[in-house]
């Protein structure tokens, strides 16, 4: 089964569908084993238990990111390969990526409180992750503003594709410039500096929620090619429904000019 | 090269003749620095901190609201077709056409902003900044918003929708712009360095703005 065989829609929902229950149970197990896990976690000596944000925040963000990556791939499915599924993927991924920016900022900020005093801080993690949140809107703002989809597809992947740079910005910002937000602790050469009683907990929760991501997006991408089929049928019924009427009338002036000519 | 420069020529000869609607942009930029002192109060010191932002910021909108222009003229009366179909590469032509614009555009917004900035009560080094960055800064808006006026010309949508799109895409342009021109002002910061990135910035915009505009004119026109 290679990515080519899913592009018919059919044979992709049938697929999707007998794996979606199996995804979704998978997704609540590790999630339930990863807030258990980050429940009993111990308190940081500096953070207090404060510290459990992040168990939350820090897999939001890095699907933030995860989610625009997906979009710029299928983004590629739609201008170069053309794949028929890739536009569809792209729109379905846009809300469930603006929801975990949008977590991942109001968590932060939760976060920031207690720790740097403020809510908010116009530093540079903080600014390009809420530039990235403001580039899912306007996005959504595109789908939501053409109605033909093929048209709307392809002015978004040309968006998703500029808006990709904004990534490795995002990730080396708190290299690059001197922040409030820490640097990277997790992924970063030699090894994380977490210890591993949060590593492990934080480690299930992230491919947790990259687990529900995926099947958020296919449940998402299965409403999506319903919606078309619907709104294709309904178009196929109006136009049925407009011929059959110009049918009709062409009929009845027929027969007027004909008991004219009588 | 001929085409190119012949393009060029065309562009900046519609843009400044009745009808072409750049040198409003300049009248818009007046209005909304003029406005600026009723809406923070007529405090000169005030005024004067925060000159270059403002100037920035009437910047920043005059040029978007000049773009949407940019590709609709001549999709209405039907040269973008020919240009999208002539032998010269669509992405050359795009540079070419942001170029115009900014030439016809942006310069026009540089070349004011001394006289704004005795409005705002700025010294002649805070002015001379400003315009620096400004003539570093605004081609970065230019050719990002390319992008935006070729999808607002392929979707047959303008006005808010592109500037949704395109305004996330000039806060880094903001940023450093305003950084460079308040270190130059008062900044224990060394004015290079934001500088620089604007400069950086201008040029990877150079780079990928006709790239992706004409990959947006390609696909979406038909």
């Amino acid at each position: 089964m290679t990515l080519i065989d899913l592009a018919n829609p059919t044979r992709f929902l049938a697929l999707t569908g007998r794996l979606l229950p199996w995804l979704a149970a998978a997704t609540i197990i590790l999630l339930t084993i990863g807030l258990y896990q980050s429940a009993t976690a111990p308190d940081d000596y500096q953070q207090g238990a404060t510290v459990k944000i992040m168990f939350i925040h820090v897999p939001n963000a890095w699907l933030s990111m995860f989610v625009w990556g997906v979009m710029s791939i299928a983004s590629l499915g739609t201008l170069v390969w053309r794949h028929p599924l890739a536009d569809v993927a792209a729109k379905a991924a846009a809300p469930i990526g603006a929801a975990f920016t949008f977590l991942a900022l109001l968590t932060g900020s939760l976060w920031g409180r207690p720790m740097w005093g403020t809510y908010w801080e116009w530093d540079a993690r903080l600014t390009s992750v809420l530039i990235l949140f403001l580039m899912y809107l306007g996005l959504m703002a595109l789908w939501r503003a053409v109605d033909e989809p093929s048209r709307a597809a392809r002015a978004a992947a040309v968006l998703t594709l500029v808006g990709a740079i904004n990534l490795p910005i995002i990730k080396f910002s708190v290299d690059w410039w001197n922040t409030l937000h820490q640097p990277a602790s997790v992924m970063r050469m030699g090894g994380s500096s977490l210890d591993k009683s949060f590593l492990i907990p934080l480690l299930v929760m992230a491919v947790g929620f990259t687990l529900l991501f995926v099947t958020l997006h296919l449940a998402a991408m299965r409403n999506e090619i319903l919606r078309r089929r619907v709104r294709s049928l309904q178009m196929m019924q109006a136009s049925r429904v407009a011929f059959s009427e110009v049918g009709i009338s062409s009929r009845e002036d027929s027969t007027s000019k004909e008991v004219g000519a009588a | 090269m001929t085409a190119l420069s012949a393009l060029i020529r065309r562009d900046i000869r519609i843009a400044l003749r009745v009808g072409g609607g750049a040198l409003i942009g300049v009248l818009f930029f007046l209005t909304v620095v003029v406005l600026m002192p009723f809406a923070v109060g007529p405090d000169l010191a005030l005024l004067s901190r925060l000159g270059p932002a403002i100037l920035w910021l009437g910047a920043l909108l005059a040029s978007l609201l000049t773009l949407d222009r940019l590709f609709m003229a001549d999709h209405e009366d039907g040269s973008l077709d020919l240009i999208t179909m002539s032998r010269t590469p669509l992405e050359l032509a795009c540079a070419a056409k942001a170029l115009a614009h900014w030439l016809a555009a942006g310069l026009p917004l540089i070349v004011a902003t001394p006289v704004l900035g005795l409005l705002l009560n700025l010294d002649m080094v805070a002015t001379g900044s400003v315009a620096l960055t400004l003539l570093a800064g605004t081609p970065a808006l230019t050719f990002t918003g390319m992008i935006g006026a070729a999808l607002a010309v392929t979707l047959h949508r303008g006005g808010l929708l592109m500037a949704v799109l395109v305004l996330p895409l000039s806060i880094p342009v903001l940023i450093f712009g305003v950084a460079a021109s308040q270190a130059a002002i008062v900044g224990p910061m060394t004015f290079g360095a934001p500088f620089s990135i604007l400069c950086a910035l201008s040029l990877v915009s150079l780079v990928i703005g006709p790239f992706a505009a004409a990959a947006s004119l390609k696909h979406g026109l038909d």
